[in-house]
């Protein structure tokens, strides 16, 4: 037996859509996760319900990571179309987890299969002297000396029927998900324990369920113990050095941050990958509250003042956006939750919330467009749409979050830029971040401040009437509420004065244009550069990476890689998109020899508003618009390459599953 | 604020000069609101007035009370998020014919099906006014208005049946000349718990001269005496009852609203057509949900302490997904 590879390790399990993967492959990361170990998770699946393949990739280390990789150590199947999939991509002394009943499948036999990639496949297996089955799939595989790993399936199910008197075996075919993730297991030497815990988790609320489960996938566990001492991976718990760590979604992150910065109201219209946050806050609609800090708490208390989130799925993103707005006027701290088609709907009411100062909220998770394109697929392409969305000159401020942190934290950060400065805020988040699980040490919610921004409370006591969009040296008027007393006061979707009532008069029509983009200008002052821009590794590197997104994470550990081989890198992540942050962007690439802009989408969206706000132009492009997000792997080629002078200025990425 | 004294109709009004044709019968659907609210003494704060695009929509500003004027078709889905975060608020949502039942309807549907205590008014005079007299949803199938180039290819859709079937649990129509009648029902849509429609037929003097206030008053069919036989007439003044008062009527009541309201040409009645107090209001169906909702709606809950310190407690949440 060769050396052992401890925690470190890239694991994927797929199968058909509806058939249990993303159960499984959440009961893998927690059981790894219980033993003290770094998750990363990146989902995978087709706009489906069933019979499509989807797959989970699950990297596990002993050190936290950010991204995934494009080879893969242990496989973990139940169905032939995995095996056809994703076996050329298992490294040659990597394992691979499989049903030997599929033995005589057919590459032809699988529908679901492209036409485009059937054609590789042949080609693959043809080039190898191979027939088209999974066979001699699996064949070419162990030729290159990866395990296979046998487990009879049905067997296992059939025991499992008798042992708990089930007639078919249909109703508990999903069983073999948790097979293949006990297999796992076992060849990677990790206690059973850690999977049972799991088993109890991921089946909350349904004992019986899960106790079957953890017997039945006990057989599998045992079935493949001892058998492939040639396999090297290994996982071993170790501590957690006194971190509380939780494994969770992106879209779970941002919603939590969301709530914490004082959310009460959010709408939305179903929609891929969007919906995932609403549905988890939906279910969580009634909150607790802290115990009392301050005096002013203690008098909440008493009267027994609870919260919730009130939480509406609207007929279409029409009414979701002007729903938002509608509650936002009332004082409650309201947002609204969409991809691109979603958006796309939401223009005018965007521009409504412009011109009347609304402090609206909009999360997008970012999709592959245009139109509907790919719909559950990862890009970034929505940079310009954000920044541009609406008629006319809309204020609006925009912040990018790149990791499950920062879209916590920026959760309850776009709040405090809308009601500070009065203007609709666009949170641009994505489909890989919103997807994506990982383990985290437990946010800290004594970091978040809520900032109101100016209110008019307890009433108007002016002698004049209340002036809602008075004209101020800032630009931002104290805002009321409606249905506070004495502050009446009115919207208009048309230019108007000081009152909020209908003008078309030239003067006054500059200065309210001026009012509110003077906000801007004053956001641009007032939020710190820490909170506008990263940066990380070297100041003074020749080569300098610029990012935005959930890149970064891809990004940070393709230089952990590159560092080992003394290729010297800057990244700078721009987090504030709008108003953007000329002055640190400019000082940051000015220096640098080559300015690598990375980000995922056809058009280099945010090279071109770099150059537009900087007049500097990055050197080289490295982009990606297959839908599948950049992994780490992609991105140590493309900057090694760079660093070493011997690219183009446009690389496109194109690895993807 | 809480004053004592004693609210007039013109205590609603604002000074914003109003700039409506002459003749318009928006001026009396106004009249009618701000008396209905007098009539109500509803305190002006707590009162809000949203509109959509169009003349119609104008109608906030000229109201005291807080005035939301949105895009064009969403005046409901904006009030809905209004009295969502407070349901503390008398909402009256207004807009035209075409906001509402043309690139409104989804809206106009879907909040039949939400039953939110509000009133929704539709100023209803078969023609986009502000640019220029278009055909509306309302204007009937091969008429020609002086505005339209040639008669209209659409068929009308009937904004009742329309309300009916989506589940509107008060169902009216009101005529901008029947000042009387129609505060009533406008009193009577505020005060109906749950969602009340009430169309409102209105003539455009500029551009719809066939369905004219001598049109609706009858002018053009005199009896012996010379009197105008009015089309309009009062459906309280028939007998009719719209009220269902147990569940077992619903069907009888809404089949018994759906045929009155086929009426139309000789005969247009005028009135309540429906009304249904035993559908769960929305608020109820979110009290189901989340049990404080009425008492601690969204935009009256707290959530900082005084040094800006988020007072909710994510633990829970934490918990559920730590891993140690």
């Amino acid at each position: 037996m060769g050396l052992e590879k401890v925690n470190d390790l890239a694991w994927i399990i797929g199968g058909a859509q509806g058939s249990g993967v993303d159960s499984s492959a959440t009961a893998f990361a927690r059981a790894c996760a219980y033993g003290g170990l770094h998750v990363y998770g990146k989902r995978e699946y087709y706009s489906n319900i069933m019979g499509e393949h989807s797959y989970f990739q699950v990297r596990v280390c002993g050190r936290p990571i950010r991204s995934h990789v494009d080879t893969l150590n242990l496989l973990a199947t139940f169905d032939a179309e995995t095996i056809f999939r994703h076996v050329p991509h298992v490294v040659d002394d990597g394992a691979i987890v499989y049903d030997p009943g599929l033995a005589k499948v057919r590459l032809g036999d699988v529908p679901t299969i492209e036409a485009r990639l059937e054609q590789d496949l042949t080609t693959y297996l043809v080039a190898r002297g191979l027939g088209f089955t999974v066979e001699d799939l699996l064949k070419s595989a162990e030729d290159r000396g990866v395990s296979l790993v046998p487990i009879p399936y049905a067997q296992l199910l059939t025991e499992v029927a008798d042992e708990n008197h089930i007639d078919q075996l249909s109703k508990i075919s999903r069983m073999v998900n948790m097979f293949a993730v006990a297999g796992s297991f076992s060849l990677l030497g990790f206690d059973y324990d850690f999977m049972t815990k799991a088993l109890r988790d991921v089946f909350r609320g349904k004992a019986a369920v899960a106790e079957m489960n953890v017997k039945g996938a006990r057989k599998a566990y045992d079935h493949v113990a001892g058998a492939h001492p040639a396999f090297p991976y290994r996982l071993k718990p170790i501590g957690f050095n006194g971190e509380r760590r939780a494994l969770m979604t992106g879209a779970q992150a941002i919603g939590l941050g969301k709530v914490l910065g004082g959310m009460r109201f959010q709408t939305y219209y179903p929609i891929t990958p969007a919906s995932d946050e609403s549905e988890y806050i939906e279910e969580n609609q009634v909150l607790d509250l802290r115990e009392a800090s301050d005096p002013e708490m203690e008098d909440a208390k008493a009267v027994g003042e609870a919260g919730s989130v009130l939480v509406m799925q609207t007929e279409d993103e029409i009414a979701a956006v002007t729903m938002a707005i509608g509650a936002a006027l009332t004082g409650a701290r309201s947002a609204t939750c969409t991809s691109g088609p979603g958006f796309c709907l939401m223009m005018e009411g965007i521009g409504w919330a412009g011109i009347n100062e609304v402090p609206l909220v909009i999360t997008l998770y970012q999709r592959a467009g245009p139109s509907t394109g790919m719909p559950t697929r990862h890009e970034q392409g929505d940079l310009r749409f954000a920044l541009h969305a609406g008629h006319g000159d809309v204020p609006r401020i925009v912040l990018a979050s790149g990791d499950f942190q920062e879209g916590f934290y920026d959760g309850t950060r776009a709040f405090n830029y809308a009601e500070r400065y009065q203007t609709p805020v666009i949170h641009l988040v994505d489909k890989a971040l919103a997807n994506s699980n990982g383990t985290m040490p437990i946010f800290d919610p004594d970091r978040a401040r809520l900032d109101r921004g100016e209110i008019v409370t307890n009433g108007w006591q002016g002698r004049d009437p209340y002036k809602r969009f008075a004209l101020t040296e800032s630009g931002i008027s104290p805002r009321a509420f409606v249905g506070h007393p004495g502050t009446m006061f009115w919207n208009t979707g048309d230019e108007h004065d000081e009152l909020g009532h209908i003008t078309e008069d030239p003067v006054l029509r500059n200065l309210m244009m001026e009012k509110r983009f003077k906000k801007l200008e004053l956001a641009d002052r007032e939020i710190p550069e820490s909170d506008k821009v990263n940066f990380f590794g070297d100041r003074t590197a020749d080569v300098m990476v610029v990012s935005w997104g959930s890149t970064k994470g891809a990004i940070l550990d393709a230089m952990d890689v590159l560092e080992k081989e003394r290729v010297r890198l800057g990244f700078l992540q721009i987090r504030l998109i709008n108003p953007f942050p000329v002055e640190p962007v400019m000082r940051t690439l000015a220096r640098a020899k080559s300015i690598v802009n990375v980000e995922m989408n056809f058009a280099a969206q945010m090279a071109g508003l770099i150059r537009e706000k900087t007049g500097i132009e990055p050197t080289h492009h490295v982009l990606k618009y297959n839908g599948r997000p950049m992994s780490s792997t992609e991105l140590v080629g493309a900057l090694r390459a760079i660093a070493k002078g011997t690219t183009p200025k446009r690389q496109v990425l194109t690895h993807g599953v | 604020m809480a004053s004592r004294q004693v609210l007039k109709a013109a205590d609603y009004a604002t000074d914003v000069h109003n700039d409506w044709c002459p003749g318009c019968g928006d001026f009396g659907i106004l009249r009618t609101i701000q008396m209905a609210l007098a009539e109500m003494q509803l305190d002006p704060s707590n009162v809000a007035i949203v509109s959509g695009i169009g003349c119609s929509a104008k109608t906030v500003h000229y109201v005291r009370t807080y005035g939301i004027h949105t895009i064009h078709g969403r005046p409901l889905p904006f009030a809905t998020g209004v009295k969502l975060a407070n349901p503390n608020l008398e909402i009256v949502c207004v807009g035209g014919d075409g906001d509402g039942l043309g690139i409104g309807a989804g809206h106009f549907v879907n909040s039949g099906r939400r039953n939110l205590d509000m009133l929704y008014m539709i100023f209803d005079n078969g023609v986009y006014g502000l640019t220029k007299g278009q055909a509306s949803p309302t204007l009937r199938l091969g008429v020609k208005t002086k505005s339209l180039p040639a008669p209209n290819l659409y068929e009308a859709v009937n904004p009742l049946w329309l309300a009916l079937a989506s589940g509107a649990t008060w169902v009216g129509r009101g005529y901008s000349y029947d000042i009387k009648g129609l505060v009533a029902l406008v009193r009577q849509g505020i005060e109906h718990r749950g969602y009340a429609f009430l169309d409102v037929l209105q003539p455009c003097p500029t551009y719809n001269n066939l369905n004219t206030k001598e049109w609706y008053g009858g002018d053009d069919r005199k009896d012996e005496q010379g009197r105008a036989m009015p089309r309009v007439y009062a459906l309280a003044n028939t007998g009719y009852d719209p009220i269902v008062r147990s569940p077992e009527e619903v069907d009888a009541k809404i089949t018994q609203a759906v045929s009155k309201a086929m009426e139309w040409g000789e005969k247009i009645p005028l009135g309540v057509f429906y009304k249904n107090e035993l559908v769960p209001t929305f608020e109820d169906r979110i009290g189901g949900r989340i049990p404080q909702y009425a008492e601690n709606p969204p935009a009256v809950q707290r959530i900082a302490d005084s040094e800006g310190r988020p007072v909710t407690d994510l633990s829970r949440f934490f918990n559920a997904l730590a891993v140690n």
